[in-house]
């Protein structure tokens, strides 16, 4: 579009702070932005630890921390300070430079994925903020390509696992990494599918696009007809390798996983990590099916505080979802993790991705709604009865050959 | 739909009664028969139970109790019999509580208080001597050592398993209440389930 009057590259562009001349102030709240942005998330993730122990403990008739400050919301503090008075040890056999470099690489993607989540603003309006007479969105970066950007950086966080558990050089970390890296990799492709289907409905990658139209429109759990939503929650959950997807740390069978080696600060940083990833990915999902920070506004002053309100809150009940996700339901079993992915997921993701497709295509065209449904519903049925076929008649054979193995022997 | 049952329980829980004692803060009253940290006892007139027979240590699985027993001196007797527990220790680093010895003493001499908060930070304070084992010769109550937990009422019952259980062998037995005096204490009556004589009140004594 206007590239050419844009003196920052398009990445950034989007932002009406960034339009036009950039002088000490626009740094100075870029500056602010991210620095806040930084803070908001540590302090989050302290108060996650915190509220997903003591709610566990609620669910467990306990009590949960209640020693270190006012009901031990303080414990996160201590056990930071603790961990960095750890010895710090790296195993003979491990590859340095990857082992200490590992638990960066799954910190940083989950520092990085908060800053395209518009945390509030007002978007019955244009979705900015005006703070000293600029005006801005309220989120730290708004790239064109934002949930791709979240796609890759995900990506990029299972080599953080899979390194850490390759260069331990020992072997439950290395089961645990191989295990992470085949789940993590089979679940980012029912994620992007759920993901695809919002770019259809929103017709954007932008974020704070995707935001703008699901408040101009409906939001889009209801718009892309729930079950990309469903679809995204179970695969953010096995992303995040949580309950009931924690195979990669199942300490029943391997120790600890990928971080078995890890000890002190770098520990403290995979822990940092995953709790972070909670955080992001409960944004993200609220920001792409939720609408974000939308909401009523309830007061003419501090107007734009009900947006960040409305937006913790939405994600606020995420968070207790992945809390109480993991006191309920006991961990899968491997192949049964591998079936949701490849065999349910995959296909229900893929089959409404195209049937959402159509119905766009069909509004293109103007043909009738009822008879494109009816058509897509019944090649979709049809698609799933030859899945299914072939599975089980894979299943057959597999038992067979076994049983004919046996025979012999 | 079942699977979605589980979720329900969880929720309902957050709602339900915490079943955790805050622990140092806020205790919960101790059963009879708790194995706790051992008294040597005394008989009613001060005189040491013990008479050093080793049967103890011999049965202990731990092999934490060290015994050794030497004639009472004809001036000054330590005990009623002919010999007393010259040396006994008793190294709770290796303890595990499991009453064989009080089981196995035949005179009742030793027997477990309630207290189990202890704890040290040398070896020397974890073997209890003799001196620190026995009850005091005027009250008949337990030592207070610096390093151990005594909360009020604590030191009350230690023959509590004694009490609880009857040191014959049988808690339905008739006849007379089988344990001796202590110092202090006195004879015990008889527990729901054991009929004794009526006469409890000054049992056996030496």
């Amino acid at each position: 579009m206007n590239l050419v009057t844009l003196p920052v590259p398009l990445v950034l562009a989007a932002d009406p702070l960034l339009d036009g001349a950039i002088g000490f102030s626009i740094v100075c709240i870029v500056l602010v932005k991210v620095v806040v942005a930084f803070t908001l998330l540590l302090i989050s993730v302290m108060l996650m630890v915190w509220f997903e122990r003591k709610l566990l403990a609620d669910m467990h008739n306990r009590i949960g921390p209640a020693v270190a400050g006012p009901f031990g919301i303080l414990q996160t503090l201590a056990d930071g300070i603790k961990l960095f008075f750890k010895e710090d040890l790296v195993p003979d056999r491990a590859d340095r430079v990857v082992f200490k470099l590992a638990p960066y690489l799954s910190l940083v993607p989950a520092f990085l994925v908060f800053a395209i989540v518009p945390i509030g603003g007002d978007f019955t309006g244009d979705g900015t903020v005006t703070w000293f007479g600029e005006r801005t969105y309220l989120q730290v970066a708004d790239p064109p390509v934002g949930v791709l950007f979240f796609l890759a950086l995900s990506s990029v966080a299972v080599y953080g696992v899979m390194l850490a558990g390759w260069s331990s050089g020992s072997k439950y970390p290395l089961l645990g990494s191989v295990r992470a890296s085949a789940q993590m990799i089979s679940y980012e492709a029912a994620l992007g599918l759920a993901i695809a289907t919002v770019f259809l409905t929103s017709g954007s990658l932008s974020t704070h696009e995707i935001v703008a139209r699901q408040v101009s429109g409906s939001w889009n759990v209801l718009a892309t007809g729930v079950v990309p939503f469903l679809v995204f929650l179970i695969a953010g959950t096995a992303e995040l390798n949580r309950p009931p997807f924690d195979l990669v740390e199942a300490e029943q069978e391997l120790v600890g996983g990928f971080h078995t080696e890890y000890s002190s600060l770098r520990f403290s940083l995979f822990f940092l990590a995953e709790f972070m990833n909670v955080i992001t990915m409960s944004a993200i999902a609220v920001t792409l099916f939720l609408g974000g920070p939308a909401g009523p506004v309830l007061t003419d002053t501090l107007g734009w505080v009900w947006p960040v309100f409305w937006f913790s809150l939405k994600v606020f009940v995420f968070l207790f979802c992945f809390v109480w996700l993991r006191a309920t339901l006991p961990r899968f079993r491997y192949d049964q993790l591998m079936d949701l992915g490849w065999k349910v997921l995959i296909p229900v993701a893929l089959g409404w991705f195209l049937l959402i497709a159509t119905m766009n295509v069909a509004d293109d065209l103007g043909w009738p709604v009822l008879p494109v449904v009816l058509v897509g519903v019944a090649v979709l049925v049809c698609a799933a009865a030859l899945l299914t076929g072939a599975i089980d008649k894979a299943r057959y054979d597999r038992l067979a050959e076994s049983a004919d193995e046996e025979a012999e022997v | 739909m079942g699977y979605f049952r589980g979720f329900a329980v969880t929720f309902h829980k957050l709602f339900e009664k915490r079943v955790t004692t805050s622990y140092p803060r806020q205790k919960r009253a101790k059963p009879a028969r708790l194995h706790g940290r051992h008294v040597l006892n005394r008989y009613e007139d001060g005189m040491e139970k013990c008479i050093g027979c080793e049967l103890c240590a011999g049965v202990c699985p731990a092999s934490c109790i060290y015994v050794r027993g030497a004639d009472n001196p004809d001036d000054a007797p330590v005990s009623p019999g002919e010999r007393y527990g010259f040396v006994y220790e008793i190294n709770y680093l290796r303890c595990i509580h499991c009453d064989l010895c009080v089981e196995a003493c035949p005179t009742e001499a030793i027997t477990e208080s309630k207290l189990f908060e202890f704890s040290f930070t040398n070896r020397s304070d974890a073997i209890y001597t003799r001196a620190e084992l026995l009850v005091d010769a005027e009250t008949g109550r337990p030592q207070r050592l610096p390093w151990e937990d005594w909360r009020d009422g604590e030191d009350e019952m230690t023959s509590a398993w004694m009490r609880a259980t009857s040191s014959s062998g049988d808690a339905t037995y008739s006849g007379r209440v089988a344990w001796s005096g202590e110092l202090g204490y006195g004879v015990r009556p008889p527990e729901v389930g054991q009929s004794g004589d009526g006469d409890a009140t000054d049992g056996e004594s030496a």
